[in-house]
């Protein structure tokens, strides 16, 4: 399966390592890992809440991957993002890509990245222990996704 | 019918996991959908924001989409997964 959303850890190391191998031909393996910071623009986090769209999230990643595929030529897309309560330091997303050469691999996983930040159904509710707050969207993420728009 | 869900803040603030609503001709788009929900006044002006985000049968969409009896539509604030 390359894409799962689920409230379980996952293991980032055996995720990448796994993506090796799979196809004959993989020359170049990129992955990323974000986590759950335990500071947030001046304040403490004590936990985030993970919210999403059940249904809508797997068809929205899917859709990602189809159009990473049809700009780069990959091998794997492997994509695991995480629901519920996560505390600090837990990871929260990983995204693989193998491909045959290194700028494929690096420019795809960074494109799952910034397009999945600005189009999957997921929303952050941060806790400090005594309040909560959603998660403001950040222009820059949407600048970041803009950059991929207008090239083929 | 339409099926509506709405999800993070508005879900909080409107109190509100999903509703259905009676189809009717004059919901050509989901920005007429919108409207008809503002209207209700309180609370439901929440959804007059600009940068409320919408799907449509569980695609990302603009306001200026046709909606059609049976839809499913979601309204919800701007993501912030990753």
């Amino acid at each position: 399966m390359s894409i799962v959303v689920r409230g379980e850890l996952f293991d980032g190391g055996e995720l990448l390592n796994a993506m090796h191998g799979r196809h004959q031909g993989v020359g170049a393996v990129v992955s990323f890992v974000g986590y759950v910071r335990d500071y947030n623009e001046a304040h403490a986090v004590h936990g985030l809440f993970l919210e999403h769209y059940p249904g809508m999230t797997e068809k929205a990643l899917a859709a990602i991957e189809t159009e990473a595929r049809a700009r780069w030529p990959l091998f794997t897309v492997e994509i695991v993002h995480r629901v519920g309560l996560l505390l600090p330091s837990a990871p929260i997303v990983f995204v693989g890509v193998s491909s045959a050469h290194r700028q494929a691999a690096f420019e795809a996983c960074a494109f799952i990245m910034d397009y999945l930040k600005t189009r999957a159904p997921f929303w952050k509710k941060e806790h400090n222990g005594i309040t909560q707050q959603w998660v403001e969207a950040r222009a820059s993420d949407q600048h970041a996704a803009q950059r991929w728009s207008g090239e083929t | 019918m339409l099926t509506i869900h709405y999800f993070a803040r508005y879900r909080e603030q409107l109190g509100l996991e999903h509703e259905q609503l009676a189809w009717q001709p004059a919901l050509t788009t989901i920005g007429a959908l919108r409207e008809l929900l503002v209207v209700r006044g309180g609370c439901w002006v929440e959804l007059a924001a600009n940068n409320l985000m919408c799907a449509r049968n569980q695609e990302l969409c603009n306001l200026n989409e046709s909606l059609s009896d049976g839809d499913d539509v979601a309204f919800f604030p701007p993501v912030t997964g990753g």
